[in-house]
């Protein structure tokens, strides 16, 4: 098995309600997934259950072989679980560079020095700059988080990814929020992320989901309804149905 | 370029890259400021000392609620554990010598600062605050209760400490106590800022703006929290010692809720996160409440409330940090 | 026996005193979502203007429960409308800053006009001494004070659940946007409950005199008793802050009757348990 990510039949409900149903997927070194589905499908839900946020009814989640599914989201994250928020969570106060200072800090066991700082560890100070040279925000590494446009707090957010050094990425909606004329941006930064790093991407936005994924999992009332190539996920019958029928109750809301 | 560096250091709040220099600096403000304290006022000795007492406390405040962001109102247990602690040891085991009492009043800070933050940090929002204001008012009604050790409502008197490493005896005037209290409170100072500025320190600064993306980057919220509750509580337990030592009493008012909330107040009067917002707090607070209370004790409380609510109202930053977003403002101008 | 009957009516009264009190900081805070440190200081007003009117003045105690009422409703507009309006969604500790400062002041004054001194409201003939209940007899005033607490929390219902002042006010609690947008002209919801819970703290304060007595360190002596009751209650809810007070009372009194001398730290440490037990509050809305 050369699966790095594994999750294996994971049930949900709230109440009566079932949010995910039987939900298994596995994921590679190196996989370039977009995970999508009308709204309400449950993929927020699908996410915390994965990082840990919400205990599952039932099923697993595996690293590497190994389950992690009674581990806090904490330990998750060290065991190279990372992801990234839909709407940005970034230290106000703080510059870019003292965040992905900050989380190269934590990944290396260093963040609880009391003495110190990372300007005195070359080899953080070097990362740190490479990490913010390859996202294009060394112009802004010195003014705080507030200061700068929410697109490139968006570029942030995938730079704390990156310094992290994880193994499975989950992005929850990397684009949100960022204008269409900007998404370019997001798009080069997630071209930078690491050819190893398995990648599982939630997205609206159908134009990058196809331009950034080699496999497509279409998730509709908690429950897979199709996994495979982008070039036959518009084709496929169930997801047609689950879009159009979602579509137009939504055209008759608004 | 080298626009862009100056401004820089004029505009940072706080500076990362010259920021031991700034550090060198306030040390050395605080030197003179004592020094000048010590032939300006030879007569008032007593009050700078009781503000250095208080100072400890307040900047030991200022590492939960500042770094850390965590509101409390329990925070004078750590004080008035460190100071029960030192009083006892000398008073019921002899053991006078007041470098190890300081050392005993950090231990039992420390430790005070371990039990009241396993127990503040269970809740979030009102829940924690009511833990904190029960946490201080069972540690006063311990004191109180265990009065063999404590004197309970009278105090605890008697306490006789030996000359300082037996060269500097205290004096009547208590000069050896203030030469003493700014010594220890220089060490402690620049321990802090070295602390404030380590990774460590960032971390925390990291949890008070949003602990969720901390625990997302694999870092245990509640362990640092609790770790920097035990610095704090050693801080605020030398304080407390330093008292006992100074005064040579410990009151049961140490242990209040009324000194807990006076030691926010002077925190946020002078400025929360950056330590020197403290030492602008206390002093001003203290120096205050010396001309009022002598003036009209009855008004000091009003007082306290009116100063609080303009504060929250016209300075929400407090007079350190009001300072300095006008100096930043002026920089930008400039630029 | 004889001790376990004491026991139980004493915490009755206690808790329903509490609860007379506390329900207008839980609604307020379900409401605004600010953490009001002086809310025992309305009380307090409330106990020293029913004091002055019935001692001072000599008017006859129903007088004096309506001139407290007013009285203490009439002094925290203005508080409402200059200082309370700031820091509304402000964060917590702004709150806590600004109603610490309120409640200090408060302690101040009262202090100053009224000195230190405990102070009575002295009670009707009726309401004194103890009433007969053919098996036993409890004090009247005790009687007085569970009924009227049951009367605010039947009240309170018939009003949040029946007519269109609840509805308004349920809807700007879940959700205050939402009910500005349909019309709820929300500002006056704030006030009006705003106003109720202070007229509500005066009331039970008056009412609780005799097992809370009133002076000048009041407000903060009870403080976290306050607190607690939201806390473990759950803010805006009734049926939880009936139980939570109740659950209060019959600690508070438990100790008093058993380890008089420790009275005040079993509490303290029991108030640690509850919270430590249930960080969520009782009925798991507390955020």
């Amino acid at each position: 098995m050369s699966a790095i990510f594994q999750v294996d039949r994971l049930k949900k409900s709230f109440g009566g309600l079932d949010v995910t149903r039987d939900v298994s997927l596995s994921m590679e070194k190196g996989d370039r997934i977009a995970l999508i589905g009308p709204n309400g499908a449950g993929k927020t839900t699908f996410v915390n259950l994965v990082t840990g946020h919400l205990r599952p009814n039932s099923g697993r989640v595996l690293m590497g072989g190994e389950d992690i599914s009674r581990f806090n989201p904490m330990k998750r994250v060290r065991a190279g679980l990372v992801r990234s928020f839909q709407v940005t969570r970034v230290f106000a106060e703080m510059t870019p560079e003292e965040h992905v200072a900050l989380a190269i800090l934590q990944r290396e066991g260093k963040s609880g020095r009391m003495a110190g700082s990372y300007h005195a560890l070359p080899e953080v100070m070097r990362e740190t700059r490479a990490i913010l040279e390859t996202l294009n925000l060394v112009a802004l590494a010195g003014i705080p988080v507030s200061e700068i446009a929410y697109g490139q707090q968006r570029l942030l957010e995938i730079a704390l990814a990156m310094a992290l050094r994880p193994k499975v990425l989950l992005l929850d909606e990397p684009a949100a929020g960022v204008p269409h004329s900007d998404t370019y941006l997001i798009e080069n930064a997630l071209k930078q992320l690491p050819d190893d790093l398995a990648v599982l991407m939630i997205e609206h936005d159908m134009d990058l989901v196809f331009r950034f994924a080699k496999r497509v999992i279409v998730l509709a009332a908690g429950e897979i309804i199709f996994d495979g190539s982008p070039r036959d996920v518009t084709q496929d019958a169930r997801v047609r149905e689950a879009y159009l029928g979602s579509y137009a109750h939504a055209s008759s809301a608004a | 370029m080298s626009v862009t560096e100056v401004s820089n250091d004029i505009t940072d709040a706080f500076p990362l890259r010259r920021g031991w220099q700034r550090d060198l600096i306030g040390v050395g403000i605080i030197i003179i400021a004592a020094i000048a304290g010590y032939f300006l006022f030879p007569n008032n000795l007593a009050l700078l000392t009781r503000i250095i007492a208080i100072l400890l406390l307040v900047l030991s405040l200022d590492l939960v609620t500042g770094y850390c962001g965590v509101a409390t109102l329990g925070h004078a247990a750590l004080f008035g554990a460190g100071a029960y602690a030192a009083g006892i040891a000398a008073v019921t085991f002899g053991m006078t010598e007041p470098l190890s009492m300081v050392a005993i009043g950090a231990l039992a800070g420390a430790v005070a600062g371990l039990v009241s933050g396993v127990v503040i940090l269970r809740g979030h929002g009102l829940a924690q605050l009511v833990l904190s204001i029960a946490v201080i008012h069972l540690f006063h009604e311990a004191a109180n209760k265990a009065s063999a050790y404590t004197g309970g409502s009278d105090g605890l008197s008697g306490i006789a400490p030996d000359p300082i490493l037996g060269l500097f005896a205290f004096d009547l005037w208590g000069r050896t106590a203030y030469v003493f209290g700014i010594l220890l409170l220089v060490i402690i100072f620049a321990v802090l800022r070295i602390l404030v500025r380590s990774p460590f320190g960032m971390l925390c600064r990291g949890i008070r703006q949003d602990p969720v993306r901390v625990s997302a980057m694999g870092a245990s919220v509640k362990a640092s929290l609790i770790k920097m509750y035990v610095i704090s509580g050693a801080v605020a337990g030398v304080g407390g010692a330093f008292n006992a030592v100074s005064t040579q009493v410990v009151g049961l008012d140490s242990l209040s809720f009324t000194n807990s909330a006076e030691a926010l107040v002077m925190l946020v009067l002078g400025g929360t996160g950056s330590l020197y917002g403290a030492f602008v707090g206390t002093i001003v607070f203290v120096w205050f409440e010396d001309i009022v209370s002598a003036a009209n004790p009855f008004h000091w409380l009003t007082i306290v409330g009116a100063l609080l609510i303009a504060v929250v109202l016209f300075a929400p930053k407090g007079l350190y940090g009001t300072a300095v977003t006008l100096v930043e403002r002026y920089g930008r101008g400039r630029k | 026996m004889q001790v376990f009957f004491s026991i139980a009516v004493d915490a009755l009264a206690y808790g329903m005193v509490l609860f007379v009190i506390s329900i207008g900081l839980s609604v307020t805070m379900g409401l605004m979502r600010v953490v009001n440190l002086a809310h025992g200081a309305f009380a307090m007003i409330g106990g020293y203007i029913a004091s002055y009117a019935a001692r001072d003045l000599g008017l006859a105690y129903g007088f004096a429960v309506i001139l407290a009422v007013v009285g203490t409703i009439i002094i925290a507009i203005p508080l409402e409308r200059f200082l309370y309006r700031r820091i509304y969604g402000a964060p917590e500790l702004t709150q806590v800053l600004m109603t610490i400062g309120i409640t200090f002041c408060v302690i101040g004054i009262a202090n100053y006009v009224f000195g230190p001194t405990l102070k009575t409201i002295p009670l009707p003939a009726e309401l004194q001494g103890p009433v007969n209940l053919g098996f036993r007899s409890i004090a009247a005033h005790k009687i007085f004070a569970i009924g009227c607490g049951i009367a605010v929390a039947l009240g309170l219902w018939y009003l949040i659940e029946r007519t269109s002042f609840g509805v308004k006010l349920r809807a700007s609690v879940d959700n205050t946007a939402m009910a500005a947008a349909l019309g709820v002209r929300t500002k006056i919801v704030y006030a009006a409950s705003f106003a109720l819970a202070v007229g509500l703290a005066a009331f039970g304060g008056v009412i609780g005199a005799e097992l809370l007595p009133v002076e000048p360190y009041y407000a903060l002596r009870y403080m976290v008793t306050f607190l607690v009751v939201v806390s473990v209650g759950g803010a805006g809810s009734i049926p939880g802050a009936l139980i939570a007070c109740l659950l209060l009372g019959a600690i508070d009194t438990t100790g008093r009757y058993l380890v008089p001398e420790y009275g005040e730290f079993f509490f303290y440490l029991a108030v640690i348990a509850i919270v430590w037990i249930f960080p969520r509050g009782l009925l798991g809305r507390a955020k």
